[in-house]
């Protein structure tokens, strides 16, 4: 069944907020198996300054998809998320994320059609630090395959 | 500073249109699938879970998208040295990078080149990220300040 279009335009506000740490950042830096130091040790993030270690670029995936899975689940969506594959994924960087950042993610549904038998739905996040100010903007289209797709 | 990371110079690159940046081979391991999904906290099981993946269809478990992506970024933030200049990154996820429980696991291929540089100090940077001789990731890109 086709999603329900209405549901463009819809916005999420932050449920919660995310503390970045620098143990975190480490350890998703293993995980990608980038040994770059500036993730790392405060001295050489110092030294390119910046006040603490920094997050790889795509570390925000973890707020992102926080907040993905509560819009995805929405009952009233109606999405059946065992068909759903990641579609593509942006990020603007306005400045990298720093260990000690406080951040909130508002997510809007930028549009939602339907071709050939799968749905495709727009999502883009504005991720803010706890001045307020613009961190990133991810962008993501996440595809439900068709039953008969 | 440490000149494995220091970039093409230490200081801004200085780039040219065609210039190539140093390539990259990834090897993924099943080992390195469940390190990821604990570290992005994305517990799908067709990144782990053999049985549920064939069952919906995969050949076998497949990498994450997002860990992929991280993987070509690498390419890039090496080249930079400060991965701080990079103010845009986008990719779509085309073909999946299967992983097979073996010790040799999936060996993706990136490699990298400037295709435009512009007057305000913004390069694009398009990357060419490959499992199995296919390209996985469809127009990988990264804006990056020179």
């Amino acid at each position: 069944m086709p999603l329900d279009q209405s549901f463009t335009g819809r916005s999420y506000p932050p449920q919660t907020s995310y503390e970045v740490s620098r143990e975190k950042i480490r350890e998703f830096a293993d995980a990608i198996g980038d040994a770059n130091p500036v993730y790392r040790d405060p001295e050489v993030a110092r030294e390119a300054g910046h006040p603490d270690v920094i997050a790889p670029p795509t570390f925000l995936t973890i707020i992102n998809l926080a907040s993905i899975n509560a819009i995805v689940t929405d009952p009233e969506l109606g999405l059946d998320y065992s068909r759903m594959v990641h579609g593509d994924q942006g990020f603007t960087y306005t400045r990298p994320v720093f260990a000690g950042d406080v951040l909130e993610v508002t997510t809007h549904i930028d549009g939602i059609m339907a071709r050939a038998g799968n749905d495709f739905i727009n999502l883009r996040a504005d991720i803010t630090d706890a001045a307020g100010q613009k961190v990133c903007t991810t962008r993501a289209q996440l595809v439900v395959r068709g039953e008969n797709a | 500073m440490n000149t494995a990371f220091g970039g093409p110079g230490g200081g801004a690159p200085h780039v040219t249109v065609g210039d190539e940046l140093p390539a990259l081979e990834v090897r993924i391991t099943r080992e390195q699938l469940v390190r990821y999904a604990g570290a992005a906290l994305d517990f799908n099981p067709i990144h782990w879970n053999e049985t549920f993946a064939k069952d919906v269809g995969l050949p076998d478990v497949i990498a994450h998208g997002m860990l992929t992506m991280a993987v070509a970024g690498r390419v890039v933030t090496d080249w930079l040295g400060d991965p701080a200049r990079l103010v845009d990154f986008s990719a779509r996820f085309t073909r999946p990078v299967v992983v097979p429980n073996t010790p040799e696991g999936a060996v993706v291929e990136i490699t990298g080149k400037v295709a435009d540089v512009k007057d305000d100090g913004i390069a694009r940077i398009d990357l060419v990220v490959k499992f199995d001789g296919k390209t996985v990731l469809g127009k990988p890109q990264a804006l990056v300040r020179v």
